[in-house]
């Protein structure tokens, strides 16, 4: 699904990451953690094809990332959903229009019925037609996962999606990624809360991964 | 859920142009400068097609008139202007022809003399107008006549001012045809300045449409269709204000002139309706190229 070769990424010279290789299996639950600037974004942005490796080769979807145009990236984003921690919303559509925003670009219909069921799952039925500086900070992040699996992407992407959050909305939030995971989707996500990691290693079987010193390490011990 | 459903049935929710929130400002310089363009460009369009019938009408009425001057010792005068007449009645090509009376030459010296100046006490040549068939006459075949029988008949066929008057009247007509092009160019120039405004603007905006998966053709066709309503529409009001404004100038008069003339005439009226969709086209093309290239820059 995504895998990465001696992956290197560097800003202005500098390796933020270096030889980085993984296998990103189907169906599999990955929680990607670090200290703050160790490039955990920066790997999340690599797996979209945001930014683009400085050397070695990254896969997404058996397609070398290098060799995709623009069109294919725009095709790729419909199979993998993100989640940002600042969500990045369209503040003058409403939150169900923000959640159908992926269909409403690829040109596919949008079922009313399916919409409302989906915003029904990440309990904001009732904030339908509210717009998304209305919402609190909870609510923006399942508006945000609600926007990031409408497609039924393969694999969903989060950064940092409790970093706003207390712990009962962060616990509220886990439990609907568990759940699009036992889906049979791929999920990982960016956190440096341990007592999250914690939390799910006790619903789902998942895999850690620390970036330390610019590397990719397995991590689950220590925790 | 009501908005939800309001939007499905009242738009299409997929249009690309509800996922841009509306920008009043570049709207509103958009509109402007469409407005003021075409405006402009209906005045282009007027001279140029105002000078080409000028250009037209001064190489027709020229070509198919000739003036013959006699300068002749008062006792001879007579004699010669009859002997050109009779020459005039025999020559191919020539149409009409007439003597000029003392009073029709003294309005043509009033501009320059004023009307007070004794003109029975100058020694005018006298003048004979005449006017050609559209087959023409053989001008060197006339003077040798003329020579022969009138020695101080001069044939003036207009040649010598007639073409540096249709080459400026030409040259009006391209300098309005250039002005046209000119006015194309800063149009696009405008709409691409506040195209890429709009686009900076709304920079949050096209990453998370990039985010969600939509291809550049997606984001800037909303761009595009909001650019070129705004330039056809912009250039529809400037054009009814510029045929108000040239249906507003005198009307043509033989004593004016050029200036007077300045206008449309008949069916070209029509011409500046032409306007409103070239500034649609000018404004789809420039939005297009500015939104693309400003695209290949986000991933």
């Amino acid at each position: 699904m995504i895998e990465l070769q001696n992956v290197a990424m560097s800003y202005g010279g500098d390796d933020l990451l270096a030889d980085m290789s993984l296998k990103i299996a189907p169906g599999s639950f990955h929680f990607l953690t670090g200290p703050s600037g160790a490039g955990k974004t920066t790997f999340l942005k690599l797996c979209y094809a945001e930014l683009m490796p400085s050397s070695g080769r990254l896969t997404l979807f058996d397609q070398n990332v290098t060799a995709m145009g623009r069109d294919d990236i725009a095709r790729l984003r419909g199979r993998v959903g993100v989640v940002h921690q600042d969500c990045q919303f369209l503040d003058h559509l409403s939150v169900a229009e923000n959640v159908a925003l992926p269909l409403t670009v690829s040109g596919r219909p949008i079922d009313a019925g399916e919409l409302v069921e989906l915003l029904a799952w990440v309990g904001l039925r009732a904030q339908a037609d509210a717009l998304p500086p209305q919402l609190s900070g909870g609510e923006r992040q399942r508006a945000a996962l609600a926007r990031a699996v409408i497609q039924s992407p393969d694999i969903l992407l989060a950064d940092e999606p409790t970093g706003n959050l207390d712990w009962e909305m962060s616990l509220r939030l886990l439990k609907l990624l568990v759940e699009f995971n036992r889906m049979g989707k791929t999920v990982m996500i960016a956190t440096h809360d341990l007592n999250l990691i914690r939390t799910a290693k006790q619903q789902v079987q998942t895999r850690v991964l620390r970036i330390a010193n610019r590397r990719l390490q397995l991590a689950g011990a220590d925790l | 859920m009501k908005r939800l459903f309001v939007t499905m049935i009242a738009g299409d929710p997929r249009s690309p142009d509800r996922v841009v929130p509306p920008t009043g400002f570049t709207a509103r310089l958009t509109v402007l400068t469409a407005a003021a363009m075409a405006f402009l460009a209906v005045f282009a369009l007027a001279l140029s097609l105002a000078t080409g019938r000028l250009a037209d009408r001064w190489s027709d009425a020229l070509a198919r008139s000739a003036t013959i001057r006699i300068s002749a010792p008062p006792d001879q005068m007579a004699a010669q202007t009859r002997s050109v007449l009779e020459v005039l009645e025999t020559t191919p090509g020539v149409a009409s022809f007439r003597a000029l009376e003392q009073d029709e030459m003294r309005a043509l010296l009033d501009p320059w003399f004023g009307p007070d100046l004794p003109v029975e006490s100058l020694p005018l040549p006298q003048l004979i107008e005449m006017t050609e068939t559209g087959d023409g006459i053989d001008a060197e075949g006339l003077r040798l006549r003329l020579s022969a029988e009138a020695p101080g008949a001069v044939l003036d066929d207009h040649t010598r001012w007639r073409r540096p008057l249709v080459a400026a009247a030409e040259r009006l007509r391209t300098l309005g045809l250039i002005s046209l092009v000119l006015i194309c160019v800063a149009t696009a120039g405008m709409i691409t300045l506040a195209a890429q405004a709009a686009l900076a603007a709304n920079g949050q905006v096209i990453r998370v449409l990039r985010l969600v998966g939509a291809r550049d053709t997606f984001i800037a066709r909303a761009f595009v269709r909001r650019f070129t309503l705004r330039g056809f529409a912009g250039a529809g009001a400037g054009t009814v204000l510029g045929l108000l404004a040239v249906a507003a100038l005198p009307d043509a008069e033989p004593a004016g002139g050029f200036l007077t003339g300045l206008g449309f005439q008949g069916w070209h009226w029509l011409w500046p309706l032409v306007i409103p969709p070239l500034a649609a086209i000018v404004a789809f093309v420039a939005t297009r190229a500015a939104a693309l290239r400003m695209l290949r820059g986000i991933r």
